[in-house]
């Protein structure tokens, strides 16, 4: 599914909206940790990161792993700095007011299911 | 033929977590630049994040050094101290010292020697207290499936 798609249904914050093309990247699946090293791990390729962190070092985690987009739950805002750095290395931030537990079921719902719930 | 093709050195510092991260991007890019193989990149990119992490959370400062030959990569990475105190349980998955303040940043999940030796070939590491850790791994770039 377009990323597109998810944040328009989802109604995703946009932190990162310079990056070019970031509507069009295809999202299949996605990995909730808040452990840096788990993500390295396990997250595939593509995959939608959801977590909490907002720090500056989940650019480069994101960017090591190919992440398709983090999402960062809980109304959290990423600072000016972890900002620029995603927009200089092309890693997408999006945001949530909701909880990791409910983005995340509505996610799942939508890339399985095709609606949120 | 065993002709080195590729050589980089970084230095890591010190509690740097402002930057932590940008040296194994830079040597993942240069991987990319280079034409390795996709999943030894991924590999190598994977290795050199928690090495660099290990220096920066837990070290006085040291080097990150990757060489490619034909056959294969070899990361070395070198601190000057203070050592790992249990060596063994530092291999465990979980296993961390990591201050309170780093695991609130999601450091210090445990993972990372598990994670190198999870992604090397060849994993070595050396390391005493009081003296510094010193680790090579090796990604073989042929014949990936023998070491699935």
């Amino acid at each position: 599914m377009k990323l597109a798609e998810i944040i328009g249904t989802l109604n995703l914050r946009i932190f990162t909206p310079g990056i070019v093309g970031f509507e069009d990247v295809e999202i299949k699946g996605g990995y909730v940790s808040d452990l840096l090293s788990d993500v390295i791990a396990s997250l595939a390729k593509g995959d939608i990161w959801i977590t909490i962190q907002k720090h500056f070092n989940i650019v480069a985690v994101a960017k090591l792993k190919d992440a398709g987009a983090i999402l960062i739950t809980k109304g959290f805002e990423p600072d000016k700095n972890t900002i620029d750095k995603a927009n200089e290395e092309g890693v997408i931030l999006l945001g949530t007011e909701l909880g990791t537990f409910e983005i995340t079921g509505k996610l799942y719902n939508l890339l399985k299911y095709g609606e949120s719930k | 033929m065993d002709e080195q093709k590729l050589r980089l050195v970084y230095r890591v510092k010190p509690m740097d977590l402002a930057s932590a991260g940008s040296v194994s991007s830079q040597i993942k890019v240069e991987l990319q630049r280079s034409g390795i193989e996709d999943d030894v990149v991924r590999r190598v990119g994977i290795i050199c994040f928690e090495a660099e992490m290990n220096m920066i959370l837990y070290s006085v400062g040291g080097k990150l050094k990757v060489e490619v030959n034909s056959d294969k990569v070899e990361i070395f990475a070198e601190d000057e101290g203070p050592g790992i105190e249990d060596l063994n349980a530092a291999m465990e998955p979980g296993f961390s010292t990591a201050p309170p303040w780093a695991q609130d940043y999601g450091f210090g999940a445990g993972m990372g020697f598990p994670n190198m030796k999870l992604n090397s070939d060849v994993l070595e590491v050396d390391s005493k207290p009081g003296t510094g850790t010193k680790i090579r791994s090796v990604v073989y770039r042929r014949n990936t499936d023998e070491t699935c």
